[in-house]
């Protein structure tokens, strides 16, 4: 039972971070219908950005969220513009391969600068554990704080997208393109605006797991970035709430396995739960499928 | 107003559009007719930035247009309401007006020309909050107008706005577009409805193949006998 309430804990603070990172990979691909594989690493660079920021200029938790989720969002979009715009047009498969080389650009692009061995990001957030219950299981005020800035940051996100000028667009420009072109939208700016957000919640992710944690290295958005990909497809690839629901699915499901004392399996199990809800919903669990009236 | 000069577009290899030229004057009503696949599309397209002419003249009230961009040229005036309709399905209605008001900043002309659409589309303010994918076919093409409008449009593009209509709401949807170029929106009408098309317009030039075949008074086009034959059902 202890065992339990401690992983859905557990379960809460990685569905959090699954759903902040699944959420760029939706918004990219709703836009522009590419898989941006190297958005598992603007997670992890983000995540060396706060550790700069708090080791050598000593700022705090909430300057170093900012400031990095400022700094990963220009990276974004200078990705984009550098590598993504030019090939807008090309096949699929090309989109995917160049996605994949930035990603491992940006990977081994760390590792030269940074070097390959682990970090110790410093304690930026109160190391204060609370009993849960009077049981053994604790709350760690840290998974406190990772769920207080997901759902902050997912208000505002839902803030912009439905209420903003730029937010109508991007929803504009992913429903149709060429439509949102003809009411004057500049595409160019609105997918440049979605790379942005996307990172944004990415480096704040990573921001978020290296003050968890303790640890970064400059493979550490590999596997959360595959796992976020797999919890954006389970709630349905181009819809935000699905990336959500996706990432805490995700997060449950994983940590759920582990408190059964499966946690070896835990990742053939995120693999197998993608395969089931695709098997029953093609489409992921909130995919639709308007069709246009004629 | 709208003048294109020896328009040549192409998709890779595909020859889309051979030396267009026509002219449209402020005020008119023009419509281009012509079989599936003639080119009316990629004209329009052309005219609003989408494509880009491989060579010939795109002149708006004397100012070349081939090298701006389809944003620049919705600020410039003109505004395209695309075959097929293409409102945006899952937002609702009044989230595709605003859409259309989308280059302009001046909220409160922008709620007077809302409201003005809404008079001219009362089926639309019953459906404001209602889902645009949710719309009958007529009701989604008066919201593709309607949004048009809002951008202020001196010239207006419309690609086959009867296409897949029920007779009456095709009535409807030409009565309306008569009166928007009485409020002094010049229009380029596209329509596969020739019979139609010419009953409304001022002036016609037909295309075939991607090449201007004939043009005239469009009176003078509904009694020619070629015409007749070809695209009128003889
Ligand atoms: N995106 C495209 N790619 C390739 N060919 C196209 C494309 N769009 C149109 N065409 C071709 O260009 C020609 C003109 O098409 P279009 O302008 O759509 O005609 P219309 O609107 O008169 O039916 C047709 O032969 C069509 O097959
Ligand atoms: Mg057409």
């Amino acid at each position: 039972m202890e065992q339990l309430i401690q992983q859905l804990v557990n379960g809460v603070s990685l569905g959090s971070i699954y759903a902040l990172i699944a959420l760029g990979y939706t918004m990219v691909y709703g836009i522009i219908n590419l898989i941006n594989f190297a958005h598992g690493d603007i997670y992890m660079i983000g995540a060396y950005i706060g550790f700069a920021l708090t080791t050598f200029l000593h700022l705090g938790f909430f300057p170093a969220l900012i400031l990095s989720m400022l700094l990963t969002s220009m990276l974004g979009m200078v990705i984009e513009k550098v590598a993504y715009k030019p090939i807008r047009k090309s096949t699929r498969i090309a989109a995917l391969i160049t996605a994949i080389s930035v990603s491992l650009f940006l990977e081994y692009g760390m590792m030269y600068f940074v070097k390959p061995e682990t970090r110790t990001f410093p304690e930026v957030l109160p190391n204060k554990q609370i009993s849960i219950f009077n049981t053994s299981a604790v709350l760690d005020i840290k998974n406190i704080y990772i769920l207080v800035v997901t759902i902050t940051l997912m208000l505002i996100l839902q803030y912009v997208i439905y209420k903003t000028k730029v937010g109508k667009a991007m929803r504009a420009v992913s429903l149709d393109s060429d439509a949102a072109q003809l009411m004057g939208i500049d595409i160019n700016k609105t997918i440049s605006y979605t790379f942005a957000i996307g990172s944004a919640l990415a480096g704040a992710a990573g921001v978020l797991v290296g003050s968890y944690y303790n640890s970064i290295n400059p493979l550490m958005g590999v596997v959360p970035g595959l796992k976020a990909f797999v919890a954006a497809v389970i709630g349905g690839i181009g819809v935000i709430p699905g990336a959500v629901l996706g990432g805490f699915f995700l997060g449950f499901t994983e940590t759920l396995v582990s408190a059964f004392g499966g946690s070896l399996y835990k990742d053939a199990v995120a693999f197998a739960v993608l395969i089931l809800v695709l098997l029953i919903k093609p489409k992921g669990l909130l995919g639709r499928n308007i069709r246009e009236k004629v | 107003m709208l003048e294109l000069q020896n328009l040549n577009v192409f998709y890779g290899a595909i020859h889309a559009l051979r030396d267009v030229s026509l002219k449209i004057n402020e005020g008119e009503i023009v419509t281009l007719i012509g079989a599936n696949g003639a080119g009316k599309t990629t004209t329009l397209r052309t005219i609003s930035g989408i494509e880009k002419a491989q060579s010939g003249k795109l002149l708006y009230n004397g100012k070349e247009l081939n090298s701006v961009s389809a944003s620049e040229i919705v600020k410039l005036g003109i505004c395209h309401v695309p075959e097929g309709r293409r409102v945006f399905s899952t937002m609702s209605v009044f989230e595709n007006l605003e859409m259309g008001a989308y280059t302009r900043n001046d909220k409160v002309q922008i709620k007077k020309d809302m409201e003005h659409v809404f008079s001219l589309f009362p089926r639309l303010l019953e459906r404001k909050n209602q889902m645009a994918g949710t719309l009958s076919g007529g009701e989604q093409q008066m919201l593709a107008i309607g949004r048009a409008l809002l951008s202020k449009p001196k010239l207006l593009l419309l690609d086959e706005p009867s296409m897949g209509l029920a007779p009456l709401v095709v009535k409807e949807i030409f009565s309306i577009i008569k009166d928007i170029n009485k409020d002094g929106t010049t229009i380029l009408l596209v329509e596969q409805n020739a019979n139609m098309a010419l009953q409304c317009a001022d002036r016609a030039y037909i295309i075939k193949n991607g090449e201007i075949d004939m043009e005239g008074n469009a009176q003078a086009l509904l009694n020619d006998e070629s015409v007749k034959n070809a695209y009128l059902g003889g």
